[in-house]
């Protein structure tokens, strides 16, 4: 009746998992209870969990990634602090308690902590700097954000019913098969990935039409700002690479399942084939990732050097270039594979030639900023940081490109060193960047500088201290992934990386002081004008918070950096331009659609990972049914009157008004 | 303009010469007809839906000649009912592009018509699809005898599962049609519903060469 489900399931002999789930539990419980009780579920069930806006699914996806982020960041302190203590002796973590840690610090931090942050910024920003009024399919947006919220639901209540995966983020056979992982880790690895991935799947083929078919008038593709063509970029690989990962998860679910020989040992199958699919998506995901950042960036960087962006057009060229060679490296994942000095030569050759597009940007922002009026702001120094330390770990990137190299740095705590700190120097740096720079746009006040750029020296402090100890570590011969060692030479540098951990834990609670107090502190934050950067892209030209349907009337793009011409004209001649005439708009009705499809697919992913078949099928037939009624629905939009849209977009031309008349700045 | 000017970067290098008439590119004229962002939008689908099966193919290509003493392909496929499965296939794609002219027309009745037997022809293919598959388990010859068996049935059975969707799909917009008539949103459904439809076609035309005509006669 319940295939494998029954009361072992739960870890009640183990203390660490026991205390750890049941904290989690208490806390979820909590916030549930809280929020009933303060009679909040109408509100957040009308306003946000059916929400199809565009900018409150940005949200939904950011604080999902804030909160994985630091359910990711205590796996992280649990390794440092077991690597630290486990010299000589066991540690404080047994092995398969040890190995689950590892695999779910990387797969949370990977597809549910920097994946929906990435996201959860290209939903927010992309419509609105298009000019756009929503994405192309917006109750799909709903959807594909429920889905993802659906696989990191998956991967915590692996927490508390059952185990998770000991195969590390990425489940390479032999060892992911079922001979040699009986039990349902590897299934619920499984299944949350391919079910986020679908709803990442949708999201790619959403913003690549939002991007290409819905840009405002006039925003021709070489007048869209960079964030947006690093998006495309983004989405563009996510459309070709997501299915990659789709079949490959599939196949292992067969060879588990139904005893399929894609990866056996036995009857044929072959090993190596896993990590080559997986690759093939793999090294393009790693771009997904950091695209958008180098977009952020470049948006961040232009802004506070007063600057437009440098060599805009060989900033989309390098972009564009990534995208492409990003399919032609993954190889270099396993050059240890044996194909051959030829092969690996051309793999080798490839992954150090992507490293000229990425060249090509750091010296176009470092451009940018040479001769710019320069603010050193929150979203300034991330970029800053960003700079030198992605530089760092492009530079041990093209070290590990060279095959001899890697013949002896390969899965050792170098490589785990070169990955965090490209990852980290660049995309949690970028997000956290971006998080600060639109989060005014997001809910109409800044975030307190002071918390933020503690935080920002803590986290790079503590980046450094805990990441360089662990280059020496790999260089001393220390391989990835040990629950304990016996080796006195590393134990000092391993010391030092649970030091930085601890650095970079005070810069991880400075970012929630950073938020407790600026919303305590709102009042005196708020930004009443809507471009409090002086921004130049036109998310800055609506309120913050924007608006439910973003312009009044879609803006008419006259040139590169749409925003700032238009404002550079509105100070030249002190005044704003004609009030637009305001029509009657039309706007997506909210829609549960997303989150009662998410509910089943919870319910077929949970049967699935317990073989409950009866409760698989029921949520397969709940899931059609959801669509069917979706489609059968009447009236898929609301009326906003024209009465509306004038009275909120004059306050939004009042406030302007008023910042033109106090602005002190050149005037062109 | 100005800005440039004032920024301090006045040769604006790497930037389009001037203002207005350099920027290039499509949609200059606004967002996309909803019809067009939603048949866009489906495509992209199909693309990457494509690309999974390209996936498949590459798996059945590295383990095609992984046998393990098991049958190989030109042992167990039989030519003449995959002729007849091509056939079924063709036909149902024909008579789904009636159904389209008939939704163009506004004809419900020749409409139901083409789109039922659109689905009898969908519903024999998969029959006969089946009927292979049983065949293959009773000998002994399921997907857990070889790799090359695996992938047989991992790739053939995708694009029969994907069928299977098809039919679920096509009786579903048969019963919109009669419950909501031929509007617009009804109609970017059908419009989606035909491209999917096709595309299987095109993924059957790869199967059908790589796996059987290659296969069979290896």
């Amino acid at each position: 009746m319940l295939g494998k489900l029954s009361w072992a399931a739960l870890p009640l002999d183990q203390p660490i998992p026991m205390i750890a789930s049941g904290v989690v539990a208490l806390a979820i419980l909590g916030v549930l209870a809280f929020v009933t009780f303060k009679g909040w579920v109408p509100y957040l069930w009308r306003e946000w969990i059916t929400s199809v806006d565009h900018k409150r699914i940005g949200v939904m996806y950011i604080v999902l990634a804030l909160v994985m982020l630091i359910r990711g960041f205590a796996d992280a302190i649990m390794m440092r602090s077991q690597q630290a203590v486990a010299f000589h002796g066991a540690g404080y973590l047994a092995p398969e308690h040890y190995n689950q840690i590892f695999s779910a610090h990387g797969t949370i931090m990977i597809f549910f902590g920097a994946m929906p942050f990435i996201i959860g910024l290209m939903n927010f920003v992309v419509p609105l700097q298009l000019g756009d009024r929503d994405v192309a399919f917006p109750t799909l947006n709903s959807v594909s954000f429920w889905l993802t919220a659906t696989g990191a639901l998956l991967v915590n209540i692996s927490l508390v019913i059952g185990e998770f995966a000991r195969t590390g983020w990425l489940p390479y056979p032999p060892l992911s098969e079922l001979k040699y992982s009986p039990g349902v880790g590897v299934d619920y690895y499984l299944w949350a990935i391919q079910i986020s991935g679908v709803g990442t799947l949708l999201t790619g083929v959403n913003f690549v039409t939002t991007i290409l078919k819905m840009r405002a008038p006039g925003m021709g593709y070489l007048r869209m700002p960079m964030f947006c063509w690093t998006a495309l970029a983004a989405n563009l690989l996510i459309v070709a690479a997501f299915p990659i990962l789709t079949a490959t998860l599939a196949m292992l679910s067969l060879d588990r399942y139904l005893g399929f020989h894609f990866f056996t040992n036995e009857g044929g199958g072959n090993v190596m084939m896993f990590m080559n699919l997986i690759w093939a998506w793999g090294h393009p995901e790693v771009y997904i990732l950091v695209l958008p950042c180098f977009g952020i960036f470049s948006e961040v960087i232009s802004t506070f050097s007063s600057k437009p962006l440098f060599g805009y057009r060989s900033m989309v060229a390098a972009t564009l270039f990534i995208c492409l060679v990003s399919f032609t490296v993954w190889l270099h994942h396993f050059f240890t594979m044996g194909a051959g000095p030829d092969v690996n030569a051309v793999f080798g050759i490839a992954t150090s030639v992507i490293a000229v597009g990425t060249g090509v940007k750091i010296y176009n922002w470092m451009f940018t900023l040479y001769g710019g009026r320069i603010r050193f702001t929150t979203p300034m120094l991330w970029s800053l940081g960003f700079m030198v330390t992605f530089v760092i770990g492009g530079m041990t990137g093209v070290l590990l490109a060279i095959p001899p190299a890697d013949f002896v740095l390969h899965n050792s705590m170098f490589l785990v060193a070169h990955f965090h700190n490209v990852i980290i120097g660049g995309v949690l740096f970028g997000v956290f960047a971006g998080y600060t720079y639109w989060f005014p746009k997001a809910f109409g006040f800044t975030l307190d500088e002071g918390w933020g750029k503690a935080a920002f020296w803590f986290t790079l402090v503590g980046f450094y201290v805990t990441f360089i100890p662990l280059y020496v570590a790999g260089l001393l011969g220390m391989t990835r992934r040990l629950q304990h060692y016996d080796v006195a030479g590393w134990k000092p540098w391993l010391t030092w990386a649970a030091i930085g951990t601890a650095v970079t834990a005070v810069g991880v609670i400075c970012q929630v002081v950073q938020l407790v107090v600026s919303i305590r502190r709102r009042d005196a934050l708020r930004d009443t004008t809507g471009d409090p950067w002086d921004g130049r892209s036109l998310e800055w030209s609506t309120a913050s918070p924007p608006p439910a349907f973003n312009f009044a009337v879609l803006p008419n793009v006259e040139g590169e950096e749409a925003y700032w011409s238009l404002k550079q004209t509105a100070r030249e001649q002190n005044r704003l331009r004609e009030e637009p005439a305001y029509e009657d708009l039309e706007a997506p009705r909210n829609s549960p659609t997303g989150f009662v499809c998410a509910f089943f697919a919870t319910v077929v992913g949970f049967a699935l990972i317990w073989h409950i078949w009866w409760m698989a099928v029921i949520g397969l037939i709940g899931a059609y049914a959801t669509f069917v009624v979706f489609a059968w629905r009447d009236t898929a939009e609301y009326r906003i009157p024209a009465a509306e849209v004038a009275k909120i977009d004059r306050a939004n031309r009042s406030a302007r008004q008023d910042a033109l008349a106090t602005y002190t700045g050149p005037r062109p | 303009m100005t800005a440039a000017v004032s920024g301090g970067d006045p040769h604006r290098i790497g930037h389009s010469q001037g203002h207005g008439g350099a920027a290039s590119g499509r949609g200059e004229g606004g967002p996309a007809p909803n019809r067009i962002v939603v048949g866009y939008g489906f495509w992209l689908f199909l693309l990457s839906d494509i690309v999974m099966f390209s996936g498949f193919f590459a798996a059945y290509a590295v383990l095609a000649g992984q046998t393990a003493g098991g049958p190989t392909g030109r042992q167990i496929f039989d030519l003449n009912t995959v002729a007849l499965e091509t056939a079924c296939l063709l036909a149902s794609s024909f008579t789904c592009g009636l159904a389209i002219l008939a939704v163009g027309a506004r004809m419900k009745l020749k409409f139901y018509a083409a789109m039922a037997t659109t689905f009898v022809f969908g519903a024999v293919f998969l029959g006969l699809e089946l009927h292979e598959f049983a065949g293959l388990i009773a000998r002994g010859d399921g997907p857990q005898r070889s790799a090359f068996l695996s992938a047989f049935f991992a790739l053939v059975g995708c694009h029969g599962l994907h069928v299977t969707a098809g039919l679920l799909w096509l009786l579903t917009m048969m019963a919109q049609v009669f419950a909501k008539g031929f509007r617009r949103d009804v109609l970017n459904r059908m419009l989606c519903f035909s491209l999917f439809w096709h595309a299987l076609d095109i993924i059957w035309v790869a199967l059908f060469t790589v796996v059987y005509l290659i296969g069979g006669a290896a």
